[in-house]
């Protein structure tokens, strides 16, 4: 099987940059999801691979071999669209075979019935497109896709329209589907819980720029930027304007009147003059003591999310951070007043011009 | 929707039947004085029962028209057949050649590509007295005057921006990923366009074909000015019914159940390609 590369490829639409300068391998029986913002260039990534749009520089291999001037049909390439994209006149059976028949494979049948055992469609193969629920019409998508077994297969967003718990039942299903076939695979999606669930590694793009290519649990405990930190973790992380200092080798900064200690391995020790403070509000603990490095802060509301309550805290300077635990460790209600702490190691520091991460705070496990 | 009260059913009943009497009323009337002579015609009171003949029909297909005056040729057939061979290759001609040009103007953004589109339509707008002058000059001496592909040529006026700006729309209604989808499974665009784009704009194709079909077979001027003739379409050779000796309504009559006819069939044939909602369901809407 082939390796997919992606050399500097820039596409430009008018004045507006659609992908500047993106590199990104992807190995065979690789998966990669391509995460990011709406308008951030994902799909115009993929389309260039796909041959539906030409880039405006760089060059795009698979195997070695730059497909840059091949048409689409020659590039050997599956893909899942995010509205199916159904051929409506054909069966879910023709939609399948269309790329079989086009190569003139053998075996179309037997292909066909094992790949629609696989994916649960097997009933509906004689079914016209409008008459499939939008759950088999994206595994009808994915068969089509899958079927040729392709060198490079690129996904869009292929759970954007299909309901809540189908999509989290594809979740499990999709690694070990598109990692069949060996092919190298872009997965693109606008879920981080997606990319993680499904990706070997995750490309951030933000656009137009791979802001960083790193294994899931990576990104999300050391985000190489702010933008990127906002995009993992919901609720989002908590962010304040710090200035830390240096004292007696140890680094520490006022968060809301309070100091706290900031002795995250790596961070440089040396004073900067503003940077944020970013720490998760999976980090952040809710107690009734106060003590050293403990903010006092007032509940504002707490909000049940998932199987998580979400506590929205107001300090004395009037900033506010959030807090996720599981309701039964949260001691206080609403308009009580409390102390927050987080571990010296949760915290995440940014460049406040650039937003880039400084330092190299410990491996952690992802939430 | 539930209008079901007496009072809304009589009055749906009453405002329905209105609207069909005052549409369906000269036709009605056409049909029946094609069953009837000059002369019951023009009978004051004229009266709704009457010995229907079927003289009308007779000279028409015979082709000898029997007047005050004497007997007169006519050649009401081969008036039909020149409309039913001017319509036809006018829109197939339309059809090769729009079809291509509107999914063009719907995929593909090129330079000056909306002013080509446009000026196509305005074809539209111009009376056509305004252009026949010159272009009866042109055809007198390029040698078109009174052929068949150069009436043909002059319908494209017609059929042609009719054909291109309605199926356009329905291109641009085609989701260009099922396009796309189609072409990575391995076929080539003209693949994607021939068995894809087509077939799924195929209900706007056969309401723009049978539209532009209608618009020529009932052009009158062109053919007027720039057929003799033995290639006029019906709508000419009506005219032969005003004679010298009085116009033969009831000939007329005959003459136009017969040339509705086609059209008419054309439209109940077609009305099962008209029906939408084929592309419903492909893509996620």
């Amino acid at each position: 099987m082939a390796r997919l590369e992606l050399k500097s490829v820039d596409k430009s639409f008018g004045a507006a940059g659609c992908a500047k300068g993106v590199s990104l391998t992807v190995e065979p029986g690789e998966i990669v999801a391509v995460f990011g913002p709406s308008g951030s260039g994902k799909t115009v990534l993929l389309r260039m691979i796909a041959g539906m749009f030409e880039p405006d520089g760089g060059d795009i291999l698979v195997g070695g071999r730059s497909i840059v001037d091949a048409p689409p049909e020659q590039r050997g390439i599956g893909m899942a669209f995010q509205n199916f994209a159904l051929f409506p006149h054909m069966s879910a059976r023709d939609n399948i075979a269309s790329g079989l028949r086009a190569t003139g494979a053998s075996d179309i049948a037997a292909k066909i019935a094992s790949m629609s055992r696989l994916l649960k469609i097997e009933h509906v193969l004689g079914h016209s497109p409008r008459e499939l629920s939008n759950g088999q019409k994206q595994r009808t998508a994915l068969a089509r896709a899958l079927i040729g077994n392709p060198e490079v297969l690129l996904l869009d967003d292929p759970l954007r329209n299909v309901d809540a718990k189908l999509r989290y039942e594809m979740r499990l299903e999709l690694p070990s589907l598109l990692r069949r076939g060996s092919a190298a695979v872009l997965y693109v999606t606008q879920d981080y819980r997606e990319a993680m669930a499904i990706a070997d590694r995750i490309a951030v793009l933000i656009n137009g720029r791979l802001v960083q290519v790193a294994r899931p649990e990576e990104i999300y405990a050391r985000p190489a930027s702010v933008a990127v930190a906002r995009l993992f973790g919901d609720p989002s992380i908590n962010l304040s304007e710090v200035a830390p200092v240096a004292e007696q080798g140890r680094l520490t900064a006022t968060v809301a009147g309070t100091q706290i200690r900031l002795d995250a391995n790596g961070l440089p020790s040396d004073a900067r003059a503003r940077c944020w403070l970013g720490v998760r509000p999976d980090d952040v603990m809710v107690t009734g003591q106060g003590g050293e490095g403990a903010i006092p802060a007032r509940i504002v509301a707490v909000t049940p999310i998932h199987e998580r309550a979400v506590v929205l805290l107001r300090f004395a300077d009037g900033s506010e951070w959030l807090a996720a635990m599981a309701p039964e460790a949260l001691e206080a209600g609403a308009d009580e007043d409390v102390f927050v702490r987080f571990a010296p190691e949760a915290a995440l520091l940014f460049d406040h011009a650039s937003g880039e991460r400084i330092g190299q705070p410990p491996r952690r496990q992802a939430a | 929707m539930d209008h079901s009260s007496l009072a809304g059913r009589i009055f749906r009943g009453i405002a329905l039947a209105m609207v069909l009497v005052f549409f369906m009323f000269p036709i009605v009337w056409i049909l029946l004085m094609s069953f009837q002579s000059n002369e019951q015609i023009l009978r004051i009171p004229p009266r709704i029962l009457f010995e229907p003949t079927l003289a009308n029909y007779e000279a028409l297909i015979s082709g000898q028209l029997k007047t005050a005056a004497g007997n007169l040729q006519i050649s009401f057939m081969r008036n039909l057949m020149n409309s039913f061979i001017l319509s036809s290759a006018s829109v197939i001609l339309a059809l090769l050649l729009g079809v291509p040009a509107a999914y063009a103007f719907a995929r593909f953004k090129f330079r000056l590509g909306e002013t080509i589109a446009f000026t196509l339509l305005s074809f539209r707008f111009a009376p056509p007295l305004l252009v026949l002058l010159p272009l009866s000059l042109y055809y007198q001496q390029l040698g078109l005057n009174d052929t068949y592909f150069g009436i043909v040529w002059v319908y494209q006026l017609i059929a042609l921006p009719l054909i291109l700006w309605i199926v356009r729309g329905y291109f641009e209604d085609i989701s260009p990923d099922i396009e796309h989808a189609y072409r990575l499974a391995g076929h080539s665009w003209r693949e994607a366009f021939t068995r894809i784009a087509v077939p799924l704009a195929g209900p706007g194709i056969a309401a723009a074909g049978l539209l532009s079909f209608i618009f020529c077979w009932n052009n009158f001027v062109f053919a007027l000015i720039l057929a003799s003739a033995d290639k006029q379409p019906v709508t000419v050779g009506a005219l032969a019914f005003v004679t010298a000796s009085g116009i033969q309504y009831g000939q007329i009559a005959a003459a136009i159940v017969l040339s509705v006819t086609p059209t008419l069939l054309l439209a109940l044939y077609a009305q099962r390609y008209l029906v939408e909602g084929l592309s419903l369901g492909a893509v996620k809407g």
